[in-house]
């Protein structure tokens, strides 16, 4: 193995690049949750976004329009999951598993003419003089444009959450709906709205994988980072900063792995592409979760 | 005005009607997703419910129901249990390949050698080595209150890894000439489930049946399956009741990971024959749905494998004589799912006309 043929400079700044699918994700996730609802469909919500994304923006040319059909194809979907749990009060979990499923079929039915078809370019920013600096700049300042959408949603979220009134609103329905409900507040309207952005969220983060990452469509592309990202939530204790950390942590891991393989590691190649889950599985029993919000993964009916 | 008023108790005519009201609807949405890949919705939905069971090649498809139910039950019936006491268990397509693994492994280590005994030890590998699978989320809940959702998910993954490095490695066959999988254990005596290969008949059949009427009792006339039902039900009732929540979790893990590694063996030493990269077509996920659509009762998930059994089976007819792309299929049982989980409500709430009564 010849470790000399990893470049740190590259490592770290091909580390953004992977850590943005599942940042943007589970960043999306992170809303839902806090405002009380468990969506365990966010695979079905990514792949359904990566074949929306690709489908979209092969067919008008622009990677642009291509992100904005993903996230109007997240949201979509998940509307069905958000009407099943909180107008016929069915199941979460399995709801969002049945999304999961609905999702991985749908994108194979949607995608059918556009395997092995190429993804119009989406070329980095070169940031003037913040990307002229060494080490630094070509690791923080060279990408495409969706990293930093990526971390802007972050901090919109942070500060949404932290700040504004409509973020603490949404927060006392997830701690305790049947208070905020007591209190006038539309529960009901809130998670729905939630559970939109998370879908929207999601179907950028697919897309993200089907139009920059890879950037092709192929069936079942996503391979689990859906639930990477949900694994991230809870590792991130429901705060923004923290997700922020996760995610990197899980780009690194999966960059690393990815290094390793082309350096010709003497570990089998498969045994090194486990490493992203059994990392997820290592930091969900290390790092204990906080408090998870108060009324995570109950139905709510407001006539009890 | 439409409103939700709940029901004193759960409707008993609903909790037998909305299954059947969920296929109902799968196929009218099925027949209108058909016509609008331009093909002839009717002719469709009946090749896919019918035709196995009554075309004239029916003679040819009847035994795949019993090769594809097979595995749909008995991992289901595992699952049940699981689901009833709120213990999330949807890593069973792992545990179904490392239990195949496992049993093929202990099969393909007794290669040519000849002996009843074979067949009974690969039973008991491919058992364990799905338990085992299992018992990585359940402790890791037991212990570090990890959620076993996600860790039981994540295996799946590695599972996968796993195999195709067995199959390119481990277990691939010495006379295979280079080619990936194993020796074909379908074709080895000792070592194969099969029973009668025309009529569908293996090991794994028997099992699902046997499975099925253990899991009814156990549920219905044994204090582990009140104890199951109550854990899910109330929780807090459980503990002052005395059930232990650590030995439920484990045990209900057990179970499914068992019954999910025994499909997986009866399934490589039979119908798929040999260790592959993608012998695994996705049964433990499909289980979820027949679970669900079996209203987590054994005799329910009996004929829900069978339902599903028909819609696999129904697929591939439909995709060899009319075109229909697989994931057309995939997309109907995901549409199941949701229907059932729609139509679910009815069973816990009566529907209102009128407005809301201010009190």
């Amino acid at each position: 193995m010849d470790l000399s043929s990893i470049n740190p400079i590259l490592l770290l700044a091909s580390l953004m690049v992977a850590a943005t699918p599942i940042m943007l994700a589970a960043i999306g996730e992170l809303v839902v949750e806090r405002a009380g609802v468990l969506n365990l469909g966010v695979e079905g919500m990514m792949i359904t976004g990566a074949v929306c994304g690709f489908v979209v923006a092969v067919n008008t040319g622009s990677a642009w329009v291509g992100f904005l059909g993903a996230a109007v194809g997240g949201a979509l979907l998940s509307v069905i999951f958000g009407f099943l749990t909180q107008f016929l009060l069915s199941n979460q979990v399995a709801t969002g598993l049945a999304l999961t499923l609905f999702g991985l079929g749908l994108s194979a039915l949607m995608g059918q003419g556009y395997i092995g078809v190429k993804a119009p370019g989406f070329p980095d920013w070169d940031i003037p003089i913040l990307g002229d600096i060494p080490f630094i700049g070509p690791i923080i300042f060279q990408h495409d444009p969706m990293v930093y959408v990526g971390l802007a949603i972050v901090v919109a979220v942070w500060a949404f959450l932290k700040f504004s009134r409509a973020g603490l609103i949404l927060r006392a329905v997830g701690e305790n709906h049947e208070a905020a409900h007591a209190l006038g507040y539309h529960v009901v309207r809130v998670r729905m709205l939630a559970i939109m952005f998370g879908g929207a969220c999601a179907g950028l983060g697919g897309a993200y994988l089907s139009l920059v990452r890879v950037p092709q469509w192929t069936e079942g592309m996503t391979a689990g980072a859906g639930w990477i990202a949900l694994a991230i939530v809870v590792f991130a204790s429901w705060r923004p900063g923290r997700l922020l950390l996760g995610a990197y942590l899980f780009g690194g891991v999966t960059v690393l792995q990815l290094n390793l393989q082309a350096a010709g590691a003497a570990i089998g190649v498969e045994y090194l592409s486990m490493a992203p889950y059994l990392a997820t599985i290592a930091v969900l029993v290390i790092m204990r979760a906080g408090r998870a919000p108060g009324s995570l993964g109950q139905s709510f009916h407001a006539s009890r | 005005m439409l409103m939700l008023e709940k029901r004193p108790q759960p409707s008993r005519l609903w909790t037998f009607a909305t299954p059947v009201l969920a296929v109902v609807l799968t196929m009218f949405c099925g027949g209108l997703l058909f016509a609008a890949l331009g093909q002839d919705p009717f002719e469709t939905i009946r090749t896919i419910f019918l035709d196995p069971l009554f075309s004239e090649f029916a003679w040819f498809y009847r035994p795949q129901l019993l090769i594809k139910g097979a595995p749909l039950v008995l991992i289901a019936i595992g699952l049940s249990f699981g689901f009833r006491a709120g213990i999330w268990n949807i890593g069973a397509e792992g545990q179904y390949i490392v239990g195949a693994i496992c049993g093929a492994a202990v099969g393909l280590a007794f290669f040519p050698m000849e002996s009843f005994i074979i067949l009974p030890l690969m039973v008991l590998a491919g058992a364990l080595g799905g338990i085992l699978w299992a018992m990585i989320p359940g402790l890791l809940r037991v212990r570090f209150g990890t959620n076993e959702i996600l860790v039981s998910l994540m295996l799946v993954y590695v599972a996968e890894q796993l195999l195709a490095s067995m199959a390119l490695g481990a277990l691939r066959n010495p006379d295979g000439m280079g080619f990936p999988g194993s020796r074909n254990l379908a074709q080895y005596p000792s070592a194969t489930t099969w029973i009668n290969q025309t009529i569908g008949m293996h090991w794994g059949v028997v099992t699902a049946f046997i499975a099925v009427i253990f899991a009814y009792i156990a549920l219905s006339r044994h204090i582990f399956g009140f104890n199951v039902r109550l854990s899910g039900q109330s929780p807090r009732a459980a503990r002052f009741a005395g059930v232990n929540p650590s030995a439920l979790v484990l045990i209900c893990m057990g179970i499914s990971g068992g019954l999910a590694g025994l499909a997986g063996l009866f399934e490589v030493a039979g119908p798929a024959g040999q260790v592959s990269i993608d012998f695994n077509v996705g049964y433990g996920f499909t289980a979820i749905i027949v679970a669900f659509l079996g209203r987590l009762h054994p005799v329910g998930i009996l004929l829900a494998g069978g339902l599903m059994a028909l819609t696999y089976i129904g697929g591939e007819i439909a995709q060899s004589n009319l075109g229909l792309p697989v994931a057309a299929i995939q997309l109907l049982q995901g549409m199941l799912l949701f229907f059932l989980l729609a139509v679910d409500v009815l069973t816990n709430y009566r529907l209102r006309f009128g407005t809301k009564e201010i009190t």
